[in-house]
């Protein structure tokens, strides 16, 4: 029994730390987030120099063939530098290709994806939040119609990973005739999505295996990922929070020693420690123990995405009035958490899900 | 991260298991504050088999097992799967026991440890006073040196148990001139010493779970200190880990939760279970996802007692958090019964014995005991994120 990072997990953290450090400062993502889309090509072959896009792909695609807890500590380190990088899109397209792509297309698109030199977008808004409006894909004879919302990591993709409304799986290529891509614009300026409409576009179907069991395991593996990516945008927003409170001075002492200040700052730290530990259990829960994976998923995301607008929220406020501007960047984090509560599942969704899970009520 | 447990670890877990279905039909009720003679049959039973009193020396009334955080673990996982009742935990056992292993002299250790850990010894802890709570080193119950004996005049408050226990320990100032961290000693005594009365302290539960300690001129020879004298804070200071260590356990929190779940689904309204409003099971995901973290986050504690190492901010927050989850579970309880959660004191209808409204009003308590949660967040703060202390002002006496 041993409930901790290993050491390669822990370093692995680290040295994507350190190169974000260095390649996504924060004026660099600011001149990213001012940009129509976020793009960063820069910031993208740093991170995928690291195997960050390659981490759920097995080892015979040229992946690292590391699994979702793994992932989930990337993603943590993208949140904790608002990284404008595609990330989501392509762990999930990757995962959904290597649980049920043909032979064919795992050569096609895993080694590309592993390298980064493919970026995959992802469709799977209306299965796993539900549909708004008129939107839903549907399948017949190879060609895809109607809308996807809410389309992860749209603008660099190459293609996409789309769920239709039956519970299966296409690929399509962003060129594909029929194919209408509109960006969205969201709070968050470091990640894109988009609005995907289809007029009999050709598809390929990913269909081998099983396929519903694909659409879970991508789902709860994306909740994971946005939960810890939450996780280390709150833990840097708390951070930068206690280290301007020991400098800022007022009433002629540092705001950092006043329990007012002082109480907020150990709140958020309280609420957001064991986050950690849910976050730990989660990923490993997808590998590990499929019979808690995705109610353990559906949790972490629902908890991570309260305690985050509570973080979020709260560190804003001890910086006082430049906590609001754009001088400090915090924001960037602050509509990352915000964007990450929406996606692929609310929070009272989420929780409404796992009570049927669990068998308390009907579904 | 691996969260199998080895063959060794698995065959324990069978052991234990076996244990508890041979013996299950011995387990005593849960009384008040004194151990009943069933409680302390169990409780021997328990020591003979190394579930309780594990790693204390066998020399000394233990099972004398070599620590196994792991094992105990088991074996609280165990007896809550069947929901027996574990070891006894008063704070004779888990206090007072630990301290005197740590700083007791032999004589000490001989005289008290096993008969409080077989239940026949009964404990009390005298440190809270009106005047000192959360800054506890302030206390100011004095004891004169005669030569031959400390004279003891006081007053103690929060005292749980004194009017059913034999022996106090006892914290006092025999230097009244050192600064206050180093005028404290840490004293053994009889309760039924002359000059001791005990008064309950009546609380908003309507039972009596403290009480008041007066002292007059209560004599206590001085051999009976634990530690050097003047060096009290300190002996204190490792039995509060032990305290704080028991407060905001998360088992005891997913043991609540379990309960509601079955509140949940057996209490209707209008001819429907509470289960079926969205509202309360809303409550109730939100209040799993936080036993559940708190769960996790014990797991990692413990690896890193395992390791050896601190378990930093993880085990600062413990506190803090399990003590507030217990009461939003209590209150949680309550609110699915609607009218019904109200009632108490063996009413009509009252369900579970009134448990929820008790555990919510008595949790208030606990939040409050063994560390405020405002002297927790000074604590997170200060140890936990490096943040300063507050500057001291002058004493109120020198300010205008």
């Amino acid at each position: 029994m041993e409930f901790a990072l290993t050491h390669d997990q822990i370093q692995m953290q680290e040295s994507l730390d350190r190169t974000l450090e260095r390649v996504a400062p924060l004026d660099r993502i600011r001149a990213v987030a001012d940009q129509p889309t976020p793009l960063a090509p820069d910031i993208a072959a740093a991170v995928a120099e690291l195997g960050a896009p390659a981490v759920l792909v097995p080892e015979a695609y040229g992946g690292l063939g590391l699994g979702v807890l793994d992932a989930a500590l990337l993603a943590e380190v993208l949140g904790r530098h608002a990284a404008p990088v595609p990330y989501i899109g392509p762990v999930l397209a990757g995962l959904a290709l290597s649980l049920s792509g043909s032979e064919s297309q795992k050569l096609a698109w895993l080694p590309g994806i592993a390298s980064g030199k493919t970026v995959l977008g992802l469709a799977l808004s209306e299965f796993a939040s539900g549909a708004r409006m008129d939107a839903g894909v549907s399948a017949s004879q190879g060609m895809l119609n109607g809308k996807a919302l809410f389309a992860l990591d749209a603008a660099t993709a190459d293609a996409f990973i789309v769920a239709d409304r039956a519970g299966g799986l296409h690929l399509v290529t962003a060129n594909a005739t029929g194919l209408t891509q509109t960006a969205l614009t969201s709070i968050d300026r470091t990640r894109s999505i988009a609005e995907l409409t289809f007029k009999d576009t050709p598809s390929e179907p990913v269909d081998q295996g099983d396929v519903a069991n694909t659409l879970i395991r991508m789902r709860d593996a994306g909740r994971v990922l946005l939960a810890a990516d939450t996780l280390g945008a709150a833990q840097r927003m708390i951070d930068r929070a206690v280290a301007y409170a020991k400098e800022r001075q007022q009433f002629g002492r540092v705001i950092g020693s006043y329990q007012a200040v002082k109480h907020m700052c150990a709140e958020m730290a309280a609420e957001l420690e064991p986050c950690r530990a849910l976050i730990w259990y989660a990923g490993y829960a997808q590998d590990a123990l499929p019979d808690e994976a995705s109610l353990t998923a559906a949790h972490a995301k629902a908890h991570l995405s309260e305690i985050g607008r509570f973080v979020a929220r709260t560190s804003t406020e001890v910086f006082g009035g430049i906590g609001i501007t754009d001088l400090l960047g915090l924001h960037y984090l602050f509509k990352r958490i915000g964007l990450n509560r929406q996606l692929l599942g609310a929070p009272e969704r989420l929780r409404r899900e796992a009570a049927v899970m669990q068998g308390f009520i009907d579904a | 991260m691996d969260l199998a447990y080895d063959a060794q670890y698995a065959a324990f877990r069978e052991e234990v298991r076996a244990f508890a279905e041979a013996h299950r039909h011995l387990a005593p009720k849960r009384t008040g504050h004194r151990p009943t003679s069933e409680q302390i049959v169990w409780q021997k039973l328990l020591i003979a088999h190394g579930y309780a009193a594990r790693t204390i020396p066998a020399a000394y009334g233990g099972f004398g097992a070599a620590p196994d955080i792991l094992k105990s673990r088991i074996i609280a996982e165990v007896f809550a799967e069947y929901s027996l009742p574990g070891g006894l935990a008063n704070q004779g056992i888990s206090m007072l026991v630990p301290t005197l292993l740590e700083l007791g002299t032999e004589e000490q250790k001989q005289a008290f440890i096993a008969p409080t850990l077989q239940g026949e010894m009964v404990w009390c802890q005298g440190y809270s006073e009106p005047g000192a709570g959360s800054d506890l080193a302030s206390l100011k119950t004095r004891a004169d040196d005669d030569g031959e004996n400390f004279i003891i005049n006081g007053q103690k408050i929060w005292t749980s148990t004194a009017h059913a226990a034999d022996m106090i320990f006892c914290l006092v100032r025999t230097e009244p001139d050192a600064p206050k961290h180093q005028g404290i000693s840490y004293l053994t005594f009889s309760m039924k010493s002359p000059g001791i009365e005990v008064r309950p302290l009546k609380t908003m539960t309507g039972g009596a779970e403290f009480n008041e300690v007066f002292f007059t001129d209560v004599k206590v020879p001085k051999t009976q200190i634990v530690g050097a004298r003047g060096q009290g804070w300190f002996v204190a200071n490792a039995t509060l880990k032990h305290e704080r260590g028991m407060l905001g356990d998360p088992n005891a929190a997913l043991s609540r939760l379990k309960a509601i779940i079955d509140l949940m689904k057996t209490e209707q309204l209008d001819g429907h279970r509470v289960m079926d409003n969205p509202l309360y099971l809303d409550r109730l995901m939100q209040l799993q996802a936080r036993v559940m973290s708190m769960q996790f986050n014990g797991m990692r504690i413990l690896t890193s007692a395992l390791k050896g190492e601190a378990p930093g901010m993880a085990g600062l927050i413990v506190k803090l958090q399990g003590c507030e989850l217990n009461h939003q579970l209590a209150a949680l309880a309550i609110d699915v019964m609607g009218e019904l959660g109200v009632l108490y004191h063996g009413s009509p209808h009252e369900r579970d014995g009134g448990v929820w409204q008790h555990r919510y009003m008595f949790d208030l308590g606990l939040i409050i005991g063994g560390g405020t949660a405002q002297i927790q967040k000074n604590i997170i703060s200060e140890r936990g994120l490096d943040m300063p202390r507050e500057p001291k002002l002058a004493p109120v006496s020198a300010r205008a």
